[in-house]
């Protein structure tokens, strides 16, 4: 069963990712959990598999207008489609990494999966998932905490 | 660790990351008048190619990689070069790994997301203390 807290690692994360990179705070709106294994998903997402004491995936996804601004905002000047891929993989992948300060060495993740102009391709695990929403300047996003 | 990698006027370094967004950022936004950047890896393997090549001085060194992962990169590049200073910059944020990294041989670790300050900061504590 998640955690309270354990929700609360992933919205720090996630705040902290734009507060730094960015320089710019995101609004993070309040998680609510997805029953039929269909959290939904943006024109771009970066998976991470977990393997460990804890299994599953997390996964960020954003739409292509929200990364472009995010790679300008660190001063990236191509924002062609590689970059865009490559960023929502960091992203996904900074936030998971992250989540060891408090899950610990043995929550292990993997090398990001990088999904894009397809929605129908991004699946869960499991039926039940966490979803945290992302605002951020005018732009929506958001990370789905799918473990077991 | 020899302070013959510090005193020289101009370090080579290289950088490896899977990912090119944070190899470009770090390129960019180091202000380290004494660095000059001579190549960018994007796995371990890469990295321990692009070394015995290049031979640098300091590495910034990503830990989450395909093929071959940063701690183990770590462990071939001292192997290699026991000079060589490595700066692990991560997103795995847990102290084990941070300790992990040192005892095979990095210098320092910082955690992503990271500020330019920070980087810079990173680097400068690097070559300071070594």
């Amino acid at each position: 069963m998640f955690k309270e807290a354990e929700i609360r690692t992933f919205i720090e994360g996630t705040t902290n990712y734009f507060e730094t990179s960015a320089q710019q705070s995101a609004t993070v709106g309040s998680p609510y959990l997805v029953t039929d294994g269909k959290p939904g998903a943006y024109e771009y997402t970066g998976v991470i598999g977990i393997t460990g004491a804890r299994k599953g995936i997390v996964y960020f996804t954003a739409p292509r207008g929200m990364l472009t601004v995010l790679l300008m905002r660190m001063q990236e000047t191509d924002t062609s489609d590689e970059n865009i891929k490559d960023l929502v993989g960091e992203v996904a992948n900074t936030i998971s990494g992250n989540a060891r300060r408090d899950f610990g060495k043995n929550f292990n993740i993997s090398v990001p999966v990088i999904i894009a102009h397809d929605l129908e391709k991004v699946k869960t695990p499991y039926a039940r998932s966490f979803v945290i929403p992302i605002n951020w300047r005018t732009h929506s996003a958001k990370l789905v905490v799918c473990l077991e | 660790m020899d302070s013959a990698v510090v005193r020289k006027a101009t370090l080579k370094l290289m950088i490896v990351d899977d990912s090119n967004i944070i190899r470009r950022r770090i390129e960019r936004s180091q202000q380290i008048a004494r660095l000059e950047v001579v190549g960018a890896a994007s796995n371990g393997r890469a990295a321990v190619e692009m070394f015995r090549r290049t031979q640098p001085d300091v590495v910034t060194m990503d830990l989450t990689m395909p093929e071959m992962d940063g701690i183990e990169c770590v462990s071939e590049l001292v192997a290699i070069n026991s000079d060589v200073l490595i700066l692990v910059v991560s997103a795995l944020a847990d102290k084990a790994t941070a300790v992990e990294a040192i005892e095979k041989g990095a210098n320092g670790f910082l955690c992503k997301p990271f500020t330019d300050r920070q980087l810079n900061d990173a680097l400068e504590e690097l070559l300071s203390e070594a």
